[in-house]
């Protein structure tokens, strides 16, 4: 049984309560903040569980480097609060479940690059860049294998998380690769910050695919033409569980020749693409993810961005559509430093 | 070579009719789990004249005709139960009028849906017609025949409402058309003469439909899908009930599946959505989500899954690979929208029992007036014990329907037998009137709908 | 009888003959199929062969000619790969190859086929010519034989013999000179590239002729080729690798679009030419080049292109490939495949109805006067009308 490790006193100490002063989706003071942590901390109902949107934010707002957001959800599941309506946590949770038998683990030599849940975007990882990775979960008859099960954290379900994680990174490290770098966030963010935080031994190692692609990049320096693009980024949920890496955003782009626009919901006022807000229980739920879309591509538009770049497919799956109508063309990370080096995007 | 053989020659040409084995083979054969029926001919005709000569020779000989269309029909309504000339219609694929601002289009019988809509995409992108989910090679006519429906089911009714004139070749020959068609070129409409439309629902057993005008409906710009889901099969009869009252849908399906595994004991509620601009599709959500089904979100009970999918074309035919064996085959049934849960409860059940993983779909016609219900069940065609466990399974779900009370759906024979047992005699009897009357000689497709 | 060791008796039972290989990309008509649209009987679609081969496979059916000829007039042009939405498709027209293979290897062949590929097991080549005048094509031409140039000029076998292919493959040569690409051809020495010979399952025969000519271009240190046919083409770059080749091939039109680029080949004008383009099964949808046919003719200053409504992956097949251009099991009807695609080229209103193949040359030209169109269209090959509006004399 694994449980969250989670510092009660640190947290108690904490002045600036940034996890729930800063969330910008609930209206909170730090007088308040300081009452619904402890009541969180004691385990006790607080409208912090009925309101959060499950964004993942505050893990990157605190600054004591405590795991705000898992206490979050690991509250909502004790108390039986769920997020979303029950059909859809079903759903969700039958979703993972592998059904079209064993994947065919071949050994890998040097490092391995984890599609997770996404091999139908296996196409994504082709060209120079890529040339001396190799891919792993490419069978999307297999891919549930190896789907790092993150997801459930929108569900209020870190017992399907704590269950199921063992036997996916079975499955990575069978590869027995030297290191293994993967195409979401999502998973790098499972094996660096949630598998420790919950005392999970992770039998690999973990490498941020814009960290890998940065070094790529480095190493393809002469082939680089700038592209000369003013670009925003959607910045996913899943990036705050790993805010170390986000530096790499600035560097590729720098690196590919672009610019980064200034726009308010940048860094760390990055809005959620709304996905996972879309279907909430929380009254009008629905027009309030249509509000922050709508106020996320409008900021994109009006700092003058010509594209926006995405690595998260549950980001681009929800945005990419709207974001085209507004004349923003939407584009993977990995395609936009593809066509740095004179390549095609996928 | 045989006087029949000699006379299709002369009236089709040497090039499409055969009595090749092979091709006898190939016709006697239905994509289900039908035992084959041969023919003794295969021919394809070009025109309805050719139709017309065809069938007066088949009353000369008293052969068989089994007229054909894309042959999709699963349940082996085009297979010659009695030997005789397998007439496929495919050749019969001409589109011949588009009426945009009136709405309608003439078609030859033997034209497929893809082609239809395919042509409407390019000559009259503000129109559609009603298509179906199977493969797109089902023809207009075949559909017909069947009383099928397709993706206007819910505001329109079944595809067979939707039409608005008909030419027909009776089993004697004589060809008639139906509607305001009979008095002239325009294929306007079909009322308000009396009532001859014979021929819908027979199985082309009271005659060959060679032409048809279809009804065409607005086609907006938009067209997406989103889908309402909900645990509790209880729930699907009044959020449909709530969803044909705000009346902004397309078409509407509740489907459970056992694979994948995320669609077991859930019940999908797909939602077609068209509108020409996007405040108009929100403005239809804010009716459907923010008003009608607010109360399942807020209570938990129902969620919408996915929002603003692109509209595909159905692959259908995947549901032949769930066994890696090629094959697939479905009860059609009519049924009230308030049976949904035990259709889907006794449904689940005969598939769980014969080891198939189950799927039950209802597709809402009409504004609720009924559910064309169907439950699929694949199989191993290279696999005698999965072919009868299928068939098997097929016959239970038959039996079911009709212990429900529902009215089986393009019924294969086993199913036409339980429904013309259960029908009232007068009605019996008023059909078998009327078949006699059309089919002096009993030529048409026999073996369907036949009352003793 | 059963056969018992058919390649793909596991899976050929998953057709359901649901009938989406007929379909062109945009479903517009069941007509794509080439062979079906011939015949309009169900024994003749994608499906209905695939019902057969497995039917005769399992004993349930015998052979005879009619079957036969229903599985030989496949002409592998994969639009049925391109439809099918099950996961057989990449195996459709190898599950016909293999029926065919089974055929070569009991005799029982339609006589038309057993003659193409006696006539390529005697003199290397269907046409059954002398293979000392596989080279004779070109003695006026005063082209030089490959001695260690970038390119090898592989012309094949209708280049080399069909009086109309020549034509394409001395405009070929005039370009290519023109360009100043460095190349040489084979002549006599040139053997059959095998690719038909493997589509109409003569294995055995088809990796003799491989690895001929695999160890006739080592041996000439051969290491990149253009070819004039496409069939040539999938050969050297699918099946090639399989035997030991080594060596890059690309289609000429590959080779000119990149001339054109580099401003080594300059752009003619055409004085307003009406022009419609065929994609060849082999050069489309087999080795998925669409652009550089159209980048080559677009090259062609005031050239229209008027496309027809089934272009590229939708294209349809002009009905003789995998053989069946000599074999002409499709002919002899106005809904021949070829004849449906003129009347489908006439469509557009464009002059000349260019491909970039020898064997869509030919079928289509014959195709082209059988329509009584040849008045209004000229079949040409996309060199011959570059070369046209270049000045440069055929």
């Amino acid at each position: 049984m694994h449980t969250l490790h989670f510092d009660e006193n640190k947290c108690l100490a904490c002045e600036a309560r940034d996890c729930l002063t800063r969330c910008r989706y609930m209206n909170m003071d730090a007088q308040g903040a300081a009452a619904e942590l402890k009541k969180l901390i004691a385990g006790e109902d607080s409208p912090v569980l009925h309101d959060c949107i499950t964004c993942y934010a505050c893990e990157e707002y605190c600054p004591m480097g405590n795991h705000p957001f898992y206490l979050i959800v690991s509250r909502q599941e004790a108390l039986g609060i769920s997020p979303l309506p029950s059909p859809l946590v079903r759903q969700g949770i039958q979703m993972g479940i592998p059904f079209r038998g064993e994947p065919e683990i071949e050994k890998v030599d040097g490092l391995a690059l984890n599609m997770g849940v996404f091999s139908g975007l296996s196409h994504l990882i082709s060209g120079k860049l890529f040339e001396n990775v190799t891919p792993i979960s490419t069978d999307s008859r297999k891919m549930f294998h190896y789907f790092c099960q993150l997801m459930y954290l929108h569900y209020g379900k870190v017992s399907v998380i704590n269950e199921r994680l063992e036997g996916v990174m079975e499955a990575i490290s069978a590869h027995d690769a030297d290191a293994v770098v993967h195409f979401h966030d999502e998973c790098y963010g499972t094996y660096t910050s949630y598998a420790p935080a919950f005392g999970m031994a992770v039998p690999f190692k973990s490498i941020h695919l814009f960290e890998f692609l940065h070094d790529r990049l480095t190493e393809l320096a002469g082939e680089i033409h700038p592209l000369g693009f003013r670009v925003a980024y959607q910045r996913p949920c899943s990036s705050r569980l790993s805010p170390d890496k986000h530096v790499f955003v600035d560097k590729i782009f720098d690196m590919v020749g672009v610019e980064h626009v200034e726009r308010q919901y940048k860094n760390e006022e990055a809005l959620c693409c709304g996905s996972t807000i879309m279907p909430q229980k929380r009254p009008d739920s629905r027009r309030f993810c249509l509000d922050i879309q709508r106020e996320n591509i409008e900021d994109m538009k009006r700092a003058g961005a010509e594209l926006c770049i995405f690595n998260c497919p549950a980001c681009m799956q929800t945005l990419w559509k709207q974001i085209t109508e507004y004349g923003i063309m939407p584009i993977w990370m990995s395609d936009l430093c593809r066509m740095a080096i004179g390549e095609k995007p996928a | 070579m045989d006087a029949v053989y000699r006379a299709l020659v002369d009236i089709v040409g040497s090039d499409y009719v055969s009595v090749q084995p092979e091709d006898l083979f190939t016709y006697s054969k239905d994509l289900g789990t039908s035992e084959p029926g041969k023919p003794d001919y295969v021919a394809a005709p070009k025109t309805t004249g050719a139709v017309s000569r065809i069938l007066k020779l088949a009353n000369e000989h008293k052969t068989p005709v089994i007229p054909l269309g894309g042959g999709m029909s699963l349940a082996g309504l085009a297979l010659p139960l009695k030997g005789g000339i397998i007439l496929d219609l495919k050749r019969m694929d001409r589109i011949l009028e588009l009426n945009e601002k009136g709405r309608y289009v003439v078609v030859e019988a033997g034209a497929s849906h893809g082609k239809l809509t395919s042509y409407l995409h390019k000559h009259a992108p503000r129109l559609m017609h009603s298509e179906p989910g199977a493969p797109p090679a089902a023809t207009i006519g075949g559909n017909l025949a069947i009383h099928g429906q397709g993706d206007l089911a819910h505001p329109y009714g079944f595809n067979s409402d939707m039409i608005a004139g008909m030419e027909v070749v009776l089993p004697t020959g004589e060809i008639c058309r139906i509607g305001s068609c009979a008095m002239g070129e325009k294929w306007y409409t079909l009322h308000p003469l009396p009532d001859l439309s014979l021929f819908l629902g027979w199985n082309g057993s009271t005659g060959i439909i060679t032409k048809v005008s279809l009804k065409l409906y607005p086609c907006k710009k938009i067209r997406e899908m989103d889908i309402f889901c909900v645990e509790d099969e209880n729930l699907v009869p009044e959020i449909l009930y709530e969803l044909t009252h705000a009346g902004m849908a397309g078409d509407l399906v509740a489907m459970s599946s056992k694979l994948p595994p995320y669609s077991d004991r859930l019940h999908m509620i797909s939602i077609a959505l068209s509108e020409d601009s996007r405040q108009e599709m929100e403005f239809k959500r804010q009716i459907l989500f923010d008003t009608h089904l607010a109360k399942y979100i807020r209570e938990g009970t129902g969620g919408i899954s996915m929002a603003g999918r692109d509209v595909e074309r159905p692959m259908v035919s995947k549901a032949s690979d769930w066994k890696k064996g090629g094959g697939f085959e479905y009860v059609g049934a009519i049924l009230p929208v308030t049976d949904y849960p035990e259709c889907y409860r006794r449904g689940a059940a005969i598939s769980a029992a014969h080891d198939i993983p189950y799927t039950v779909l209802g597709r809402v016609i009409g504004a609720g007036h009924a559910m064309m219900f169907s439950w699929s069940y694949a199989f191993n065609r290279a696999d005698e014990q999965s072919i009868a466990q299928a068939r098997k399974a097929l016959h239970e779900t038959d039996d079911l329907v009709m212990e429900l009370g529902g009215t089986i759906w393009k019924p294969a024979v086993y199913g036409q037998k339980l429904l013309l047992e259960k029908m009232d005699a007068n009605t019996l009897q008023m059909m078998k009137k009327v078949k006699t009357m059309l089919d002096p000689n009993a030529i048409m497709n026999p073996g369907h709908w036949e009352v003793d | 009888m059963r056969i018992s060791d058919y390649q793909y008796a596991d899976i050929i039972h998953r057709c359901f003959r649901c009938g989406y290989c007929k379909f062109p990309a945009d479903w517009s008509d069941v007509t794509n199929c080439p062979a079906y649209a011939r015949h309009r009987m169900e024994s003749w679609s994608s499906g209905g062969r695939l019902w057969l081969i497995r039917a005769w496979v399992t004993g349930e059916i015998e052979w005879s000619p009619y079957l036969a000829e229903i599985v030989y007039a496949c002409t592998a042009c994969r639009n049925c790969v391109e439809k099918c939405p099950l996961p057989i498709a990449d195996n459709i027209v190898n599950m016909v190859v293999a029926a065919r293979s089974e055929m070569v290897e009991r005799g029982l062949l339609p006589p038309a086929v057993r003659d193409v590929l006696t006539r390529v097991q005697q003199r290397g080549n269907p046409f059954g010519l002398p293979a000392k005048k596989r080279g004779e094509w070109a003695e006026d031409l005063r082209v030089e034989k490959f001695s260690g140039q970038d390119y090898l000029l592989y012309i094949g076998a209708d280049g080399s013999y069909d009086s109309r292919a020549q034509q394409a493959a001395t405009a070929l040569v005039r370009l290519l000179e023109k360009a100043g690409v460095s190349f040489g051809i084979l002549g006599k020495n040139e053997a059959d590239d095998g690719n038909d010979v493997a589509f109409m399952g003569e294995e055995g025969l088809a990796d003799y002729l491989m690895e001929q000519t695999i160890a006739r271009f080592r041996e000439l240190g051969v290491k990149q080729v253009i070819t004039l046919s496409p069939h040539a083409l999938y050969a050297f770059t699918a099946q090639y690798p399989r035997l030991g080749g080594d060596f890059q091939a690309y289609h000429y039109t590959q080779v000119l679009s990149g001339q054109l680029r580099t401003g080594a080949l300059p752009t003619p004008q055409s004085g307003g030419l009406r022009v419609t383009y065929h994609d060849p099964c082999f050069l489309g949808r087999w080795s998925n080049e669409y652009k550089a046919p159209r980048k080559v003719l677009g090259a062609i200053g005031g050239l229209q292109l008027a496309e027809m409504e089934r272009n590229r992956k939708s294209s349809l097949c002009c009905g003789g490939g995998s053989g069946n251009c000599y074999t002409d099991l499709l002919g002899g009807s106005e809904e021949s495949p070829a004849r449906i695609r003129i009347r489908q080229a006439a469509e557009t209103g464009a002059g000349i109805l260019a491909t970039a193949c020898p064997n869509c040359l030919v079928l289509l030209e014959d195709a082209v006067r059988a329509e009584g169109l040849d008045d209004k269209l000229d079949v040409r090959d996309i060199c011959e009308v570059f070369c046209q509006a270049s000045g440069i004399p055929l």
